[in-house]
C-alpha cells in the first residue's frame, strides 16, 4: 500500500472518515505519521476554540479582579483560584462525571459527555482563568501616564477602556499570553487520557501515539513523531503571536519596542 | 472498623458513612495520598539536582556539553509533558532490561526486538517474575519518580540557568579581581546568590509539580485518581456491603478540594520563604522589607 493510499485512508481518521479499522500489524512509518498527524486536528481544534472563546472571558475576569467593587472582584478571584489551583487532569475527570450525572436527569446534556464539547468547556474555563491572571497582571502595570493622558483628553468609561487600557493591557501581556497559548495546546493532549472516551477510536495525536507504542512496544518511533508535530505547532504559534505582537507594538519607536521574550515562564 | 458496622443495612445515614469511609478499600485510598506526598518529597530534590546539573552543563564552555544542557532545557518546552511521561516509563524500563540482558545473558543470540515484541532473557526481567507484589509496585513507583525528575529537572534547569544569569555581573568580576578561579567564583559567589533570583521560578515550578502529580495515574501507579475511579463507581449489593450509585463526581470533587488546599498551603509557605530570602538583598523585595522594619 502506497503512502498516498494510507493518507487517503487515515488522513481524517480522527474525525471518522476513511478506513474504519486502525492498522493492526506491520506498522509503517507512513501510517504512524499519518494517524498521529490526523490526531493533531483534534489538538488544534481544542486549542484554537478554547483560546478564541477564553480570550473574552479572560478580559472580563481581569477587569473584574482589578475592580474596586467587591461583588465583581471576589467572584473573579475565586474563579481564577479554582481553576489555577487545581490540576487540569482532575478538572477533566470532575467535569466528565458531573456531566454524566446531569445527563441522567436531563437528557439534553448528552453532548456534554463527549469530548468535543465537554472537554472544550473545561479547557475554555481553564485557559480563561490562566489568561485572566496574566491580563490582570498587565492591567496593573499599565503606565500611570497613559491613563492620565486619557483623562486629560476627556476620555472615560468605555472609550478609555477601548482605546487606551485594553490595547496597552494586551501589549504588555502578549509575551506571557503566547506562553499560555503554547501550554494550552500541550494541555489538549490530556483530553483523551482523562475520562472523556475516544469514541470509535477517534482520538488526538497522543492517543494514536500511545496506541502505536502499546502495540509495537517500541516508544522510540511514535513519540518522536508526536514531538516533531508539536514542535512544529509551537513554532507556528510563536510565529503567529509574534505577528500580532508586532502589530500591538507598531506605534512605539523601534528601539523601545518590547522584544518578544519567550523564556518568561517555563510552565504556566 | 467499628463494631456496629457488622450489618450496614440497619444503620442511619451518619453511622453508615462512618463505616463506609473506614472500610478496607478506603484505607488504600488514604494510603495513596501518602504516595502522592512521597512522590513530591522525593521528586522535588532529585529534580532540583537534575536541574542544577543541566544548568551547569548549559553554562559550560565546552561546546558539546553546553549543547547537551541547552538541548535538555529546550526539548521539554516544545513537547507536552505527558508525552514525556508516557515515553519515559516504557523507554526507561526497556533501557534497564536491555542493560541487564547484555550483562547477565551474554551468550543470548536472538535479537531483543522481534517484530512487535521486546524479549529479554528471564534473568534480566525487571522486576523478576518471581518477585513479590510489593517489589513490582515499588519498581513502578521508582520509574515514575525518575520520569518526573527528568521532566521537571529540565524545567528547573531553565529556571536555575536564568537565576545564574541574573546575578549581577560585577559580583563575578569582583571575585575574579580577588584572584578566585572559575570554580571558586561559581561555588562561593554565584551559587549562594542565585537562589533569590531563582526562587519565583522555582515556586512556580513547585506549583506545577503539585498539579502534575495526578498524572501518576497514567504511569500505572495506583494513586488517588485510580482509587477515586474505583471507589466512586456504581456498587451493587452483590459485591459489597455498601452498595451505592455512581459517586465518582463526589470523589473527584474531594480531590479537587485536596489540590486547592495544597496550592493555598504552598502559596503561604513560599511567601514566607521569599520574605526570609529577600531579607537584606539588593532587590526591590528586600528594599520593601527594609522600609517595613524602619518605618
Amino acid at each position: 500500500m502506497s503512502c498516498i493510499q494510507t493518507i487517503q485512508d487515515y488522513g481524517l481518521r480522527s474525525f471518522g472518515f476513511g478506513e474504519r479499522l486502525l492498522p493492526k500489524t506491520d506498522f509503517t512509518l507512513c501510517e504512524q505519521f499519518t494517524l498521529i498527524g490526523s490526531g493533531m486536528i483534534w489538538n488544534i481544534y481544542f486549542g484554537v476554540m478554547a483560546l478564541a472563546t477564553g480570550f473574552f472571558l479572560a478580559t472580563a475576569l481581569a477587569v473584574g479582579k482589578a475592580s474596586t467593587n467587591k461583588w465583581l472582584r471576589k467572584p473573579a478571584e475565586w474563579f481564577i483560584f479554582l481553576f489555577r489551583g487545581s490540576p487540569l487532569f482532575i478538572q477533566f475527570f470532575f467535569a466528565y462525571f458531573f456531566f454524566l450525572s446531569l445527563k441522567k436527569t436531563y437528557p439534553m446534556f448528552d453532548a456534554f459527555t463527549s469530548a468535543w464539547l465537554g472537554a472544550l468547556i473545561v479547557l475554555f474555563l481553564n485557559t480563561a482563568a490562566y489568561s485572566g491572571e496574566i491580563f490582570y497582571g498587565a492591567l496593573r502595570s499599565i503606565p500611570k501616564g497613559d491613563i492620565e493622558a486619557a483623562d486629560a483628553y476627556g476620555m472615560s468609561g468605555w472609550s478609555r477602556f477601548r482605546r487606551i487600557v485594553w490595547p496597552t493591557m494586551l501589549r504588555l501581556a502578549w509575551p506571557a499570553y503566547t506562553n499560555e497559548a503554547i501550554f494550552l495546546f500541550h494541555a489538549t493532549t490530556l483530553v483523551f487520557f482523562s475520562a472523556f472516551p475516544a469514541w470509535q477510536q477517534r482520538g488526538d495525536a497522543l492517543y494514536y501515539a500511545s496506541y502505536f507504542a502499546d502495540k509495537t512496544f517500541n516508544p522510540f518511533i511514535p513519540y518522536p513523531i508526536l514531538a516533531f508535530y508539536f514542535i512544529l505547532l509551537t513554532l507556528v504559534i510563536v510565529g503567529g503571536f509574534g505577528l500580532i505582537n508586532k502589530r500591538l507594538n507598531r506605534h512605539l519607536p523601534t528601539a523601545k519596542r518590547a522584544k518578544m521574550r519567550f523564556k518568561l515562564n517555563l510552565a504556566r | 472498623m467499628f463494631s456496629y458496622c457488622a450489618d450496614p443495612d440497619t444503620l442511619g445515614t451518619f453511622r453508615w458513612f462512618s463505616c463506609y469511609l473506614t472500610n478496607g478499600v478506603h484505607w488504600s485510598f488514604y494510603l495513596s495520598f501518602i504516595k502522592v506526598l512521597a512522590l513530591l518529597a522525593v521528586t522535588a530534590p532529585v529534580a532540583l539536582g537534575f536541574g542544577f546539573a543541566g544548568a551547569m552543563a548549559a553554562r559550560s564552555h565546552f561546546p558539546p556539553l553546553s549543547w547537551l544542557g541547552k538541548g535538555y532545557i529546550a526539548i521539554v518546552r516544545g513537547v507536552p509533558d505527558i508525552a514525556f511521561f508516557l515515553f519515559f516509563v516504557i523507554a526507561l524500563d526497556q533501557a534497564f532490561e536491555w542493560t541487564r540482558h547484555k550483562i547477565l545473558c551474554p551468550d543470548w543470540t536472538d535479537p531483543i526486538r522481534q517484530g512487535n515484541d521486546f524479549i529479554v532473557c528471564q534473568a534480566a526481567k525487571l522486576p523478576l517474575g518471581t518477585a513479590p507484589e510489593w517489589v513490582h509496585e515499588t519498581y513502578g513507583f521508582f520509574l515514575a519518580v525518575i520520569t518526573f525528575s527528568i521532566v521537571f529537572g529540565a524545567f528547573a534547569a531553565n529556571v536555575l540557568f536564568g537565576g545564574m544569569r541574573a546575578v549581577p555581573h560585577a559580583q563575578l568580576e569582583t571575585a575574579e579581581a580577588y584572584g578566585m578561579n572559575r570554580r571558586q567564583t561559581f561555588w562561593k559567589i554565584l551559587v549562594p546568590q542565585m537562589w533569590v533570583y531563582a526562587l519565583p521560578g522555582l515556586s512556580n515550578l513547585w506549583m506545577v509539580l503539585i498539579k502534575a502529580t495526578p498524572l501518576l495515574f497514567l504511569l500505572g501507579v495506583e494513586d488517588i485518581v485510580y482509587w477515586a475511579r474505583e471507589l466512586g463507581g456504581t456498587k451493587t449489593s452483590k459485591f459489597t456491603q455498601y452498595p451505592h450509585g455512581d459517586w465518582r463526581m463526589w470523589y473527584f470533587l474531594f480531590l479537587l478540594i485536596f489540590y486547592l488546599g495544597m496550592t493555598r498551603f504552598s502559596e503561604i509557605g513560599l511567601e514566607k520563604l521569599m520574605r526570609r530570602l529577600s531579607h537584606g538583598q539588593a532587590t526591590s523585595g528586600g528594599e520593601l522589607l527594609r522600609k517595613e522594619t524602619t518605618a
